[in-house]
């Protein structure tokens, strides 16, 4: 399953690829980019564990920026 | 919105730096005339000035050194906030030092600047990328946001596209933007279809014509019934290919994280060991970890990072405005080497719209036609349909109709037979005809074993068919042209366009097998890229190094298939789209080189004590400015 969320007050480009280099390492990730110009993140996880896949990848983000939130 | 305005993050930012260099220029002009270090006597005296530069320091730097601590409990080390405070607080520890050991006062002004430019570097960076995020993203900005639903009661309401049914009525004021695709049943108007297609000249509408939603009506109300949902128009398609654009990263966009990823640390390495080596070495502390605080100001990789994406973004966006939809900016990148063109040729080099240019009866051209047109007329086949249209008459019912495969069809009906088809035909049914010798399709046409005449049917050549073919071979690519017509024809066309080559008499499973051998058969820099109107080359589309479809308007398999998409039937977006992924990675080398030669210089002249703190903010902040503004370039006017 692959799902494009909006991201809010993502300010710094190097934040955005330090998220995207944190989530592609979380298990059950099949494919991850986020885009610094459009303010998206593009997740691509298996079907059955993409609501945890979600959660965890929140966390991540919040460790890195936490300014930056993730809109569901 | 204006691409001026700024949010009030943005407002109320600028206004703390302005009042914080305000401040800062005031204490320092201060500072130079009276210096505040000789205001008191004794050996603190360096408390007064110390205690003023930190108030502005404070002032400034609060939500970094905010962030920094907040990122530091998140083990995030090599942040550029934090690195920015150890540069900054080591300078003021520097300075103290000094004070406390009776060395002259200084240093305090400086650290005070650092973090106070380095604010006003992250405001205009953040204000030019939201900018040109805001003027790209308006181009591409198409979706509706109503539709005015008809209710059984005879009003109107406003609706969210999303909740409209295929087969309900929509009303579209003048200037409304159509919701969702449709036909229209009442009205007649001009659409302006200039965020889609990029074509400047208002089409017309009116009862019966397809309505493309992202248009903008012109005129006058229009009721158009709802043929797709929302989710399924064009509209729909196209923003979603372009929010996915940017997921499809190029190469050198990789190449950035990669070395952001090792640049940070190797900086803060170096940083560290300049500030102790030398320092055991000689034994002068203070000048070494100065050096080395001015490392760590250059150590983040930021203008980089930033700059490229935006001129991805920005050579996305420029190519939009023309209605050239390329879905990722590793497309633009492959683009801008793509050296072999292979055309398909029918609705791509040529208009695609048979017409009968020329009939050749044996002795009545009326009869010709009519039983041409009675053979025919049930076919599916642009042919066909050509000569049904050119007749324009009912034609005789009760005929039997066969269709014989790669030869023609027979038409019968009480021992009447009509043959209608090409030469094989004619002579596997031992019929005498007269050879039409010019280059077209010919269609023979017989009766009861008496031939009757022939119809010649050719299809037009693109206007700009030439003229485009030309431009490309003089950027060096090879042009070539795959159709299923014969030689005659593929001959033809190729020298009347000047392109390179062609393959002739291919059925639509060949052209994939042919494509499938150039694509083995080519060198591995080679790209080579197929264009085609997507009906039936979606595999050769999908296949090629870059897919190309053309007039991508309504046609949702193209769009699927391709990697970009000219949405308006114009074979000079080609040329058009390879200026642009030109000055685009022309763009992207100029920033990468720029900025990294810039960076390692300023390295270079801190490690010897050359540069210095000043010159090193400029090496972050200012850099990254310079390389957004470059990257503006990219969207400017290619026609």
């Amino acid at each position: 399953m692959k799902k494009t969320y909006k991201l809010e007050d993502l300010d710094c480009a190097n934040c955005a690829a330090k998220m995207e280099r944190a989530i592609a390492k979380i298990d059950g990730v099949r494919a991850v980019s986020i885009s610094f110009m459009t303010q998206r993140m593009a997740l691509e996880a298996e079907d059955d564990r993409f609501e945890d896949v979600l959660q965890k990848a929140i966390k991540a983000c919040r460790k890195i920026e936490p300014d930056c939130r993730i809109l569901l | 919105m204006k691409p001026s305005s700024m949010s009030t993050k943005e407002r109320r930012a600028l206004i703390r730096i302005c009042v914080a260099l305000f401040l800062f220029l005031v204490l320092f002009i201060i500072d130079k005339t009276v210096v505040l270090g000789s205001v008191f006597q004794g050996s603190a005296a360096w408390v007064f000035p110390f205690c003023l530069y930190l108030a502005v320091y404070l002032l400034i730097g609060y939500d970094v050194l905010w962030k920094a601590l907040r990122n530091i409990l998140h083990g995030q080390v090599l942040d550029e906030n934090f690195l920015m405070c150890i540069a900054t607080v080591g300078a003021f520890a520097l300075a103290i030092y000094r004070g406390v050991t009776g060395q002259p006062i200084e240093g305090f002004d400086e650290a005070c600047a650092v973090l106070l430019f380095y604010q006003v570097g992250e405001w205009f960076q953040g204000y030019a990328t939201g900018k040109s995020r805001k003027s790209i993203a308006g181009l591409m900005d198409i979706r509706p946001d109503y539709a005015n639903l008809l209710r059984a009661d005879g009003s109107y309401e406003k609706t969210d596209p999303a909740e409209v049914c295929v087969g309900d009525t929509i009303l579209i004021n003048p200037g409304e933007r159509v919701p969702l695709d449709g036909v229209v049943i009442k009205g007649a108007s001009t659409l302006d279809t200039k965020a889609l297609t990029g074509e400047s000249l208002p089409q017309e509408a009116e009862a019966g014509s397809e309505v493309i939603s992202g248009s903008v009506n012109l005129t006058s109300q229009l009721y158009v019934r709802v043929e797709k949902t929302f989710y399924d128009s064009t509209v729909s398609k196209i923003l979603e290919l372009v929010e996915n654009a940017a997921g499809q990263k190029s190469k050198a966009e990789n190449f950035i994280t990669r070395f952001a990823k090792f640049y940070t640390p190797i900086v803060c390495g170096v940083a560290l060991l300049l500030a102790v080596l030398p320092g055991l070495i000689t034994g002068d502390w203070s000048t070494w970890v100065y050096r080395a605080l001015a490392f760590l100001v250059v150590s983040c990789p930021c203008a980089l990072v930033i700059s490229i994406p935006l001129s991805f973004f920005a050579g996305i966006g420029a190519a939009s405005k023309y209605g050239i939809l390329v879905k990722g900016s590793n497309y633009l990148e492959k683009f801008d080497r793509a050296n072999i063109f292979v055309f398909d040729k029918t609705g791509t080099l040529t208009k695609g719209n048979f017409a009968i240019t020329k009939i050749t009866p044996a002795n009545n051209a009326d009869e010709v036609l009519r039983l041409a047109a009675l053979a025919e007329h049930a076919s599916n086949h642009p042919i066909a349909q050509s000569i049904a249209a050119r007749y324009g008459k009912p034609t005789d019912k009760g005929y039997t109709l066969t269709n014989v495969a790669g030869a023609g069809i027979i038409a019968e009906k009480d021992g009447d037979v009509i043959l209608c088809g090409n030469e094989k035909l004619m002579e596997e049914h031992g019929i005498p005809f007269c050879r039409e010798t010019d280059v077209g399709t010919v269609v023979y046409v017989a009766r009861n074993g008496t031939f009757i005449g022939s119809l010649l049917i050719t299809d037009e050549i693109k206007p700009e068919a030439k003229e485009v073919a030309g431009a490309l071979n003089t950027m060096g690519c090879k042009t070539f042209m795959l159709t299923g017509d014969n030689a005659a024809i593929a001959k033809n066309v190729a020298t009347e366009t000047g392109l390179t080559g062609y393959r002739a008499s291919l059925l639509p499973q060949d052209k994939v097998a042919e494509a499938e051998r150039m694509l083995t058969e080519k060198k591995p820099k080679d790209v080579l890229c197929f264009v085609g109107d997507g009906i039936n080359d979606a595999p050769v589309l999908m296949r090629s190094d870059i897919g190309i479809a053309m007039g991508g308007v309504g046609s949702d398999a193209a769009i699927e298939a391709s990697d970009i998409v000219l949405m308006k039937d114009d074979l000079r977006g080609l040329p058009l789209a390879k200026r642009i992924a030109r000055k685009t990675m022309a763009i992207v080398f100029e920033n990468i080189v720029f900025s990294i030669a810039i960076k390692v210089a300023i390295l270079i002249l801190s490690a010897v004590g050359i540069a210095n703190m000043w010159l090193a903010v400029f090496g972050d902040v200012g850099v990254a400015v310079l390389a957004i503004l470059n990257a503006m370039r990219v969207n400017s006017k290619y026609q």
